[in-house]
């Protein structure tokens, strides 16, 4: 049945594989109307998912140095599109996208315009040189090009900072829904998390990360997109929800008038007890903020995440590892595609979850009905017990007004099946599928921190007659230590999920960006200009977000350039410092200026060579 | 100019359109978000509809012509790649 290798068998292999797992969603709804609890089918979906990752994990291990670091350079274009889907895809973006979508509105949605034009930057701008260029790490392309330890600790020092804020939430999230699925404490979760996630990379690296990110991918793909579907389906909205709903959306509106959209003052929902983090929709579906703040602001966050985008060094790691320049190109418009199909189904999903409880025409819906009517519904009253929704009857009057219904964000992904009817199995599903997206963004960021402290700092500055083994040890301790770090910060419940993820665009974008594009865009950019950008880019950035920050100095924000958006203060000061650094100081010597050429066409040698 | 020099201009160029579009769908479009909601688009409201899928889509879309063209002016250049994947 396989003939040939590994590489060629893999649309078998992952065929094998999507078959083998619909299979298994069959069999566990076979088992729900054979009787099984709903705990039980949860426990499996988690259980059976993870166990799978594993043996991937544990098949990829390797003991070669271009193995570890760049999963051979032998990854195919569409599957490290799918890779890079799921290394882009976190726990945020399944669990929590699109119930910001569902209390943001239109103002929201300017992440998903952020998280997916930084693509048209990472392909334009970036990926095929640093695939040209042969580098293991983001800091080794920035040490190798500008010259020096000093630029490479520098570059080291802003990855491990813009990753690490993003993986504790990542760990955070696999804590979360490890604990909800197999019915343990949050802080346990988190380790149980942990564990699964470093059993996908610690034995083989970059080469087993991929090649779980690919299994994680289909996973999480299947539980956003089967739910969707059958919901739209079901309420009768349309057979294919992303060209369909155009009514539903306008029923949203007329129902939002009816209802009427009222803001709650902050009094009210303190005295009525609300849990902290529960929202009432208090913003219009489809209508748009007018006037240039509302602009501004939408525009200011696209920015910020787009530019993040093209920074962040665990997704620039992904277009290493594939064969050729010309792939890595194509690579990206791939993993885009990847993350589209998950992306534009966002907004659907709100609006079905949306209009599923508003409309008072369909049997789901619940504003308008009595009180006591809602609290005996069955979803109602499970999550109302874990405190994930709320009521509180404001005006005394019985009924349940729009803005007396309370939900956290993440309920919109994880109870819409439950609310529209859906069997439990799709519960599971969906739980899965959040563990997936979590596990494998966490994966690749602490695989990009860890290659990055052993590879950048170890092997080229602390001890550069290391042999392969003794690397690789490092390398994977260090695996096993960052991961505990996060894991022990994220049992301590800092930040909320989206807050953070943020961040870590912002810092990304702040010490990053310019470094890496002049890096190939411009010959004359210099070391000194690259240390000077970094630091005064990553310094301004922080400082303004410790200056704006309500939990920090609480300062009010200057032109609408909140905590969310402080990389419009620090990249502009990184790209004004570098290019005055820069033009200070002499110019690079001619052996870099030919390394800068080489970069720029396809054809030829990689700059590093496998082995280095 | 070199060979070399005459691929990096083309180069260059074709990276300069690229972005003009991804400005296009990621800002320009967005200037106007209040104006444009009044249309509609498959029923969406064309604002609406934009943030949700459009520019999502051109995107994706612009990508995959980037990368075909650019293609194309590597091999023009005679610095395309020998091995096929």
């Amino acid at each position: 049945m396989f003939k040939g290798g590994f590489i060629q068998n893999l649309p078998k292999i992952y065929g094998l594989y999507t078959g083998g797992f619909l299979v298994f969603i069959i069999l566990m709804a076979i088992a729900e109307q054979a009787g099984a609890s709903a705990k039980s089918i949860g426990i499996m979906f988690v259980a059976f998912t993870v166990a799978i990752y594993a043996l991937i994990g544990y098949l990829s291990r390797t003991v070669q140095v271009d193995a570890y670091y760049l999963a051979g350079r032998q990854v195919p274009t569409v599957f490290n599109g799918m890779a890079t889907a799921a290394d882009w895809m976190s726990g945020a973006s399944f669990v929590a996208l699109a119930g910001g979508v569902y209390f943001g509105g239109y103002s929201y949605m300017a992440f998903l315009v952020g998280w997916t034009g930084g693509y048209v930057l990472v392909s334009t701008l970036l990926a095929p040189y640093l695939r040209k260029f042969g580098c293991y790490t983001v800091p080794d392309f920035i040490g190798t090009r500008y010259g020096g330890n000093g630029v490479r600790f520098c570059a080291v020092l802003v990855l491990v900072l813009a990753s690490f804020t993003y993986v504790t939430a990542q760990i955070n999230a696999t804590g979360t829904i490890a604990a909800r699925a197999l019915g343990i404490p949050f802080e346990a979760g988190v380790w149980v998390g942990l564990v699964s996630i470093l059993l996908c990379s610690m034995l083989g690296g970059m080469r087993a990360v991929t090649w779980t990110q690919v299994a994680q991918y289909i996973v999480l793909i299947v539980a956003y997109l089967i739910p969707v579907f059958w919901i739209s389906n079901k309420i009768g909205a349309g057979v294919f929800p992303h060209l369909m709903l155009g009514d539903e959306v306008a029923r949203i509106t007329e129902l939002e008038s009816q209802f009427g959209l009222t803001k709650n003052s902050a009094a009210d929902v303190k005295a009525a007890g609300v849990p902290g983090g529960l929202k009432s929709i208090a913003v219009a579906h489809a209508g748009v903020g007018a006037g240039g703040m509302a602009v501004w602001k939408y525009i200011s966050l696209a920015i910020c995440m787009m530019v993040g985008t093209a920074s962040l060094p665990h997704i620039l790691m992904r277009y290493f590892t594939t064969p050729s320049v010309k792939s890595a190109r194509k690579s990206v418009a791939w993993s885009l595609f990847f993350i589209f199909l998950l992306y534009s189904s966002a907004p659907m999903l709100a609006t079905l979850s949306k209009i599923s409880l508003m409309d008072p025409n369909l049997p789901t819906g619940i504003i308008g009905k009595s009180i006591s009517e809602v609290q005996s519904i069955e979803w109602v009253k499970q999550w109302s017990s874990q405190k994930q929704v709320f009521i509180a009857d404001f005006n005394g009057d019985g009924v349940l007004q729009l803005n007396e219904w309370f939900m956290r964000t993440g309920v919109v992904v994880l109870a819409t099946p439950e609310v529209a009817g859906l069997p439990y199995v799709i519960s599971g599903l969906v739980a899965a599928g959040g563990m997936a997206a979590a596990m494998s963004t966490a994966d690749g960021l602490i695989l990009a921190i860890a290659n990055a402290l052993s590879h950048d700092v170890y092997f080229n500055m602390i001890d550069p007659k290391a042999d392969v083994r003794k690397r690789l040890i490092v390398a994977r301790v260090l695996l096993v230590v960052i991961g505990a770090a996060g894991a022990y910060i994220a049992s301590m419940r800092i930040t909320s999920i989206l807050g953070a993820v943020a961040w870590a665009f912002d810092f990304a974008m702040s010490g990053l960006f310019f470094p890496l594009v002049l890096g190939v865009w411009w010959k004359r950019a210099t070391k000194e200009g690259a240390i000077a950008g970094m630091l005064t880019g990553l310094a301004a950035g922080t400082a303004y977000l410790i200056y704006v920050y309500p939990k920090f100095m609480g300062n009010p924000a200057w032109l609408g350039i909140d905590h969310l958006r402080f990389g419009l203060i620090g990249a502009p000061v990184c790209l004004v410092v570098m290019v005055v650094v820069s033009l200070m100081t002499k110019a690079p010597d001619a052996a870099t200026q030919r390394m800068v050429d080489e970069v720029r066409i396809p054809s030829g040698k990689a700059i590093l060579g496998r082995q280095h | 100019m070199s060979n070399k020099e005459k691929h990096w201009q083309k180069t260059k160029g074709h990276m300069f359109v690229t972005l003009a579009l991804w400005a296009f769908f990621s800002m320009v479009v967005f200037l106007f978000g209040y104006e444009l909601n009044s249309a509609s688009f498959l029923g969406y409201p064309l604002a609406y509809y934009m943030t949700a899928q459009g520019s999502l889509l051109a995107f994706v879309i612009i990508i995959f012509w980037f990368a075909n063209r650019q293609e194309k002016i590597d091999e023009e250049f005679g610095f395309g790649e020998k091995e096929d994947d």
